[in-house]
């Protein structure tokens, strides 16, 4: 049981019992250079089958998709801001442009391809009860669909809220890394489909090397804002299997800023558990001492 | 702002994606499950007072503690495989054991515990096998401190914050809302001079459920804001004013007048139903705001980064 259950775990796929398995896979998200054209998300539903989840306009920029579900496996989120201006020196000059218009630099435009993390300490997968979520020999984690039950534990158990039951189906969906492609040897099919690789398909140990590339480059050409999220094997989850380069706060892109997994606290849970099932026991022993009546 | 609530926490700035919610809503449904959590903890719970009655030779109060227990796990079950997605699944709980799901481990509490109390049940309104149902009976009365409190580790293990940072006092809270239930339902439906040992095991059920749950409520920060606002918070309200006066009325006329003894005993039993919906409406409320996902773990990285060493 060492780190099964949280820290850092080089080898889940082996944890989860795979001997002689394949190295662990997964993707670098780096959206620097994602174009919003949600190429991955029609992808992603044409390859899996996964059927339309609504066809709502939200008002949210471009994203009418709005977030990962049963339905939607890559959601690419898209955030307007404000950009920041520069501040300057009035030296009482006339100005061009609209009266009270000067310091509007724009918008600044991010985007970014939403996944499931595959978390290297996986909360749905443990906290699933008829092992119907299980890791791969790829090191991913995958819901077998002959076995869910639709009990819907995993769905507040998953920290990046990912994961969720199709209400008309009555069974839990998310991302599956594209099981059967990479069986194949296969990439899966949102990154083949990315026409900017933003979304790279690789091992994640090499992908981990790249991504630390990236982000100096960046920040070599100026781009401080650039940062990695869930690539660090000692973060709350063990690392993710699947991470991304940011170019703000996780939490503006709707991802939390420390995810840790809650298996972190289940001794502590389980112990509380005993303890209070101890109370009763004692407190019923109690309730039969003294008085008959 | 309702009367009773406090701003222990300004209002906090933080950012979102278009203000929606990090975590996804937990799909339980309403009333299913927090229903089960209210009886298996009154099964449970009954289970222990059946035994002790038994033991001690409380006919009257043994019979109506083994139909709870058989009861209310018969129900409690009903209402789990109807929360299902697929109901007909019900039997894969029962695939692997799994200690780090509490739903898995659960399921090996239910299951016996069923059994067990209903041919207890069964044994007892029959007069067949007597040795036989007592022995079940036992078997029931062990599993029954775990049923009334394994729901705490449920919630607990989860994303949810108000379920997951609660995790310490949520076990004490449903444990004593058990006995607190059970206690009552035999208060209610046992002649006094057999219901001492329940009005006792109520009155002490409710002490444990209204200290952990007090010990929630006044928490500091955002952790608690939940179980004080809005319908959680007033459900909370509702029930710990309810276990108040049902146990203060059991002190003073519980042990002499059965119009006294019986309404405290419904009162208890309605508390602990109500404490229930508002600890699960307490975790729907956290779920759904960003701000208790997102503030916290900020909070938690400004700590950290305090604590360590500059990196550059």
């Amino acid at each position: 049981m060492t780190n099964s259950l949280w820290g850092r775990l080089d080898d889940p796929a082996g944890n989860a019992g795979h001997t002689d398995h394949p190295p662990r896979m997964g993707f670098f998200t780096d959206t620097s250079v994602c174009i919003g054209c949600k190429a991955c998300e029609v992808a992603c539903k044409e390859w899996n089958e996964v059927p339309e989840d609504g066809y709502l306009l939200t008002g949210m920029s471009y994203d009418n998709t709005q977030q990962l579900g049963a339905s939607t496996w890559r959601h690419v989120a898209f955030v307007e801001k404000p950009a920041e201006t520069v501040e300057t020196v009035d030296l009482g000059m006339p100005e061009v442009g609209l009266p009270g218009a000067s310091g509007d630099a724009g918008v600044k435009w991010l985007m970014s391809s939403d996944v499931c993390k595959h978390c290297t300490h996986a909360a749905c997968l443990d906290v699933c009860p008829t092992g119907a979520l299980f890791r791969t020999e790829f090191g991913t984690v995958v819901v077998q669909p002959d076995v869910c039950n639709g009990c819907g534990y995993c769905v507040p158990a998953c920290p990046y809220g990912v994961i969720d039951i199709r209400p008309e189906d009555g069974r839990a969906f998310k991302c599956t890394l594209c099981y059967d492609r990479l069986k194949e040897g296969q990439k899966p099919a949102c990154a083949q489909a990315c026409p900017t690789e933003s979304i790279q398909f690789g091992e994640v140990d090499e992908l981990r090397e790249r991504a630390a590339a990236r982000v100096e480059e960046l920040h070599a050409r100026g781009v401080d804002v650039a940062r990695l999220y869930g690539a660090d094997p000692e973060d709350g989850v063990g690392g993710d299997g699947a991470f991304f380069l940011l170019l703000d706060e996780p939490e503006v892109y709707g991802l939390p800023p420390d995810p840790v997994v809650t298996t972190r606290d289940l001794g502590s849970i389980w112990k509380h558990v005993g303890g209070a099932a101890a109370a009763i026991v004692g407190l019923g022993v109690a309730s039969f001492m003294g008085r008959r009546r | 702002m309702a009367r009773g609530e406090r701003p222990m926490v300004p209002d906090v700035e933080f950012e979102s994606y278009y203000g929606r919610p990090i975590l996804k809503e937990p799909t339980w449904k309403t009333p299913d499950v927090p229903l089960y959590l209210f009886l298996g903890g009154m099964a449970g719970c009954s289970a222990v007072l059946a035994e002790g009655a038994a033991l001690t030779g409380r006919p009257e109060l043994e019979r109506v503690a083994r139909m709870a227990a058989a009861g209310g796990a018969a129900a409690g079950t009903v209402a789990l495989v109807h929360d299902l997605g697929r109901p007909e699944r019900f039997l894969n709980m029962l695939r692997v054991i799994k200690p780090t799901s509490p739903l898995s481990v659960g399921s090996y509490i239910l299951a016996p515990f069923s059994a067990l109390s209903g041919a207890a049940a069964a044994s007892n309104v029959t007069g067949l096998l007597p040795r036989l149902g007592r022995l079940a009976g036992l078997g029931a009365a062990a599993f029954g401190p775990p049923l009334a409190t394994y729901t705490a580790a449920l919630f607990a293990n989860t994303a949810v914050p108000a379920w997951h940072e609660a995790h310490r006092e949520l076990p004490f809270v449903f444990g004593g809302s058990g006995a607190q239930a059970a206690g009552g339902l035999a208060m209610l439906l046992v002649p006094l001079d057999q219901a001492g040992p329940a009005r006792r095991m109520a009155l002490a059920g409710a002490v444990v459920e209204i200290v952990a749950a007090e010990s929630i409520v006044l928490r500091r920060g955002l952790v608690a804001e939940p179980y004080r606002k809005g319908l959680p918070g007033r459900l909370m309200r509702i029930a710990r004013a309810a276990t108040a006066v049902a146990s203060a009325a059991t002190v003073v006329g519980g042990r002499r007048s059965r119009i006294v003894a019986a309404a405290a005993g419904a009162t208890y039993v309605a508390a602990s139903v109500v404490t229930r919906f508002g600890v699960f409406e307490a975790g729907m409320d956290s779920a759904r705001d960003p701000k208790y996902t997102v503030v916290p773990q900020r909070e938690r990285l400004a700590a950290r980064s305090e604590s360590s060493t500059p990196q550059r």
